[in-house]
């Protein structure tokens, strides 16, 4: 199986190890990766802070580079539900403005292909132990945009799981946002800070090592806000632990 | 504090004090999280809540379609019934018809039973400049207008005071209103109940006029409903000689067939109750029995106008159970105040802009006040997209575009304050639509990376006061697959960049 692997621009940029863990595992599981080099973003930023015809040049761009493939993975959950739920609905609005179908055609071929990295490892590979090895006590974060943007429900922790030495405990509040939003963020850095500082004492009270999440937005915010704490936790995204193994554990 | 919410500044800064109010917010958290747990129960209870669910938001729909012809209808059947019925543009209007009828009766005194319409349009204040005094019935309503305060709830208006605030308001200020609190009074909820049902109990049996607003409106009969906990509004609705309804033209129902899908779930979302404890219905006017003359005010206020957006009109579907606020992390943490309307937390996020256009501060931020988890759309009963309404509206505050004021189509400029974020916006994206460029930025961060503070000027200092930066790794992933084409030979640089 051909898969193009969407590593979205933050990761690229400045969490590379998300990228490798994804092609380690996904080698490892008999999955044949590109990383086509015409990819930059999906536009979601843009999208979000009210900034839709911004983002539209960008969803084209997705959907060039992206089209031919069998399946596109990304190891983040609100990229992947960009694609999946707000690119149909752009497509929608060009069309209410009068713009005809000529963008709800071209980005309607990457829409159904494109899956969360959990998501296509449980219902497009079909496994659920991939063979990781990480021993360390665990709580796992699931984001908002994966949680109820994708569904992604129990996939993530089934996985976690499996994972051989892992201990997974539960985070207390997990369905609760932990206060990134994109923008939100800075445009509301009192409100985003509450929440994640509450998110954060949450995940202390576990007594976990690591926080897990399936976005690494999501945990720079959550990251730098442990960072700050001075809690001791790390912020480990779900591809790294999942790519681990005795041979070759996550340093 | 004012009774109005005029002159707001925008949400971030009115949130500031409330999220650094450790009281407040401790108020909050234990309000919201305890209906918030009741509720999901109630709602796990009925097995075809996703049914009710889209049933209601169908209903709504078909509705806010036909709203001319149900209008129409329900004007007719009010008529037939001996009711009056008397439309309002706005809100100067609606309080000019109120304060007209009132007057007509030689009465000074009104009780009221809560009705976010008559908040809406600042319909006490209004009252007030004419020497009529309006009482406000619910213990909670009671609460906020002796303590001077605004409502921060949709459901629970003092959902930010505790017991002993409480029993100082009523210690302070009943006698000022009516019949003294008792002495030696308590923060027992029993002793500030019956309180409160004392001082009530004299308004009740004085007045002769009652204002009320509804929670429905059945087009094919004219009646009216009402659904509450305490029993104060079937007082209101009974006891006057004169009852005055004023609601706004989006509470209509078609059938009281349709009625069977909001009573279960409004109640279950509202109050975690598998049905309320009172439920009030009231049509027109009946010989020797309840109010002798009744009127109904229609408000318009910005409703239209909402309905003509194809995306935003969906907030009309909302049945006001607030619901969507104790699920809202902002909200928790804001407080209701920092809204700056009578419609707080997601609902008034999306509502107030389009009902108020979004030409004032506060309305310009509160598209912004939300991290668009996505908790709102999921427990709300009519299936609201608040996410999706909340980005459109944000397109509108920075990009400016077609909206529809009083009526008439204009194209909005965008609001002050975004020119910057506008001209990064397109720089990013023209940066982005070029990977050679995007590139050429991330190896330019990876060679500086050393001189990267952890802390940001600028716009970015909100964001690193309270959180520290990553570190930028030494390589982008991009450069790293084409040294080591995919991993599957070792470049020969060094492996691992944390
Ligand atoms: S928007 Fe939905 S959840 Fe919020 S108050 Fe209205 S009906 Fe309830």
């Amino acid at each position: 199986m051909r898969v193009a692997l969407f590593l979205t621009c933050v990761n690229d940029t400045l969490y590379p190890d998300t990228g490798r863990a994804v092609v380690k595992l996904l080698t490892r599981l008999g999955v044949d990766v590109d990383f086509p080099m015409g990819q930059t973003c999906c536009g979601q930023a843009h999208y979000n802070t009210g900034y839709r015809h911004e983002a539209e040049p960008l969803a084209r761009k997705f959907s060039d580079v992206f089209r031919e493939y069998e399946a596109i993975v990304t190891p983040s959950g609100s990229c992947g539900a960009m694609v999946r739920e707000l690119y149909p609905r752009m497509g929608e609005r060009a069309r209410a403005e009068g713009r005809g179908d000529t963008l709800a055609r071209t980005l309607a071929p990457v829409v159904p292909k494109t899956y969360e990295l959990t998501e296509f490892l449980v219902d497009v590979l079909g496994v659920t132990d991939v063979g990781a090895y990480y021993p360390h006590k665990v709580t796992y974060h699931p984001t908002c945009h994966g949680l109820r943007g994708l569904g992604l429900g129990e996939r993530p922790r089934r996985l976690l799981q499996a994972v051989k030495g892992l201990e997974l405990v539960e985070l207390p509040g997990a369905e609760e946002c932990c206060g990134f939003g994109g923008t939100f963020a800075m445009k509301n850095s009192d409100v985003s800070a509450a929440m994640g500082a509450d998110k954060v004492r949450n995940a202390e009270s576990t007594g976990a090592e690591v926080l897990c999440a399936a976005d690494n937005s999501c945990l720079m915010h959550i990251g730098g806000t442990m960072a700050r704490l001075r809690t001791g936790m790390r912020p480990v995204h779900i591809a790294e632990i999942l790519a681990s193994t005795e041979e070759e554990p996550l340093g | 504090m004012s009774g109005t919410f005029v002159g707001m500044p925008a949400f971030p800064k009115a949130a500031h004090e409330a999220v650094h109010n450790t009281t407040l917010r401790g108020n909050l958290r234990h309000a919201t999280h305890t209906i918030r747990g009741k509720r999901a129960k109630a709602v796990t209870e009925v097995s075809d809540w996703a049914e009710l669910r889209e049933a209601g938001k169908r209903i709504k729909d078909h509705t806010l379609r036909h709203l001319d012809r149900y209008l129409v209808q329900l004007e007719e059947s009010v008529t037939a019934a001996g009711g009056t019925v008397h439309w309002a543009a706005d809100a100067d209007e609606a309080n000019r018809i109120v304060t007209y009828l009132v007057k007509a009766t030689g009465e000074s005194e009104v009780v009221k039973v809560k009705s976010m319409a008559t908040q809406e349009i600042g319909l006490n204040e209004a009252l007030e400049a004419e020497g009529i005094h309006a009482y406000e019935t619910d213990l909670a309503e009671l609460i906020v207008q002796l303590g001077k305060d605004r409502p921060s709830h949709i459901l629970v208006p003092a959902i930010h005071r505790n017991r002993g605030e409480i029993r100082d308001i009523f210690a302070r200020e009943m006698s000022e209103w009516g019949r003294p609190a008792p002495e030696g009074l308590t923060d027992t909820p029993a002793e500030l109940a019956e309180a409160a049902r004392l001082h009530l109990r004299e308004k009740f049996l004085r007045a002769k006029v009652g204002v009320s607003g509804a929670n429905f409106m059945v087009a094919e009969t004219g009646t009216l409903v009402v659904v509450e906990s305490e029993g104060n509004g079937r007082m209101c609705l009974t006891l006057p000689e004169t009852l005055i309804s004023v609601v706004g033209i989006e509470k209509i129902v078609p059938t009281w067939q349709d009625l069977e899908v909001f009573l279960q779930t409004l109640p279950r979302s509202s109050t975690a109750e598998r049905m309320n404890p009172y439920t009030s219905t009231w049509t027109g006017t009946t010989d020797e029995d309840g109010p002798s003359t009744f009127h109904l005010v229609l408000i318009d206020n910005g409703r239209t106008d909402t309905l003509a957006d194809e995306v935003g009109r969906q907030a009309l579907r909302c049945i006001r159970c607030s619901a969507c606020l104790n699920v809202c992390p902002v909200y928790e943490r804001a407080g209701g105040h920092a809204y700056g309307s009578v419609y707080p937390g997601p609902i008034g996020a999306i509502l107030s802009p389009q009902l108020r256009g979004t030409a004032s501060e506060i309305d310009a931020s509160l598209p912004y006040a939300s991290s668009l988890c996505g908790a709102c759309y999921e427990v709300c009963p009519v299936a609201i997209d608040i996410p999706e309404v909340l980005v459109h509206l944000r397109e509108r505050v920075a990009q400016g575009g077609p909206a529809t004021e009083k009526g008439n189509k204009v194209v909005l400029k965008p609001a002050k304050g975004h020119a910057a974020e506008r001209a990064a916006m397109r720089a990013a994206r023209w940066a982005l639509s070029h990977p050679g460029a995007l590139r050429t930025g991330q190896r330019l961060a990876s060679r500086t990376r050393r001189l990267h503070p952890r802390t940001l000027p600028g716009p970015g200092k909100a964001w690193s006061a309270s959180r520290d930066l990553p570190a930028v790794p030494a390589e982008p992933f991009r450069d790293w697959w084409q040294r080591t084409n995919g991993g599957r030979t070792n470049g020969g640089k060094q492996e691992g960049t944390k």
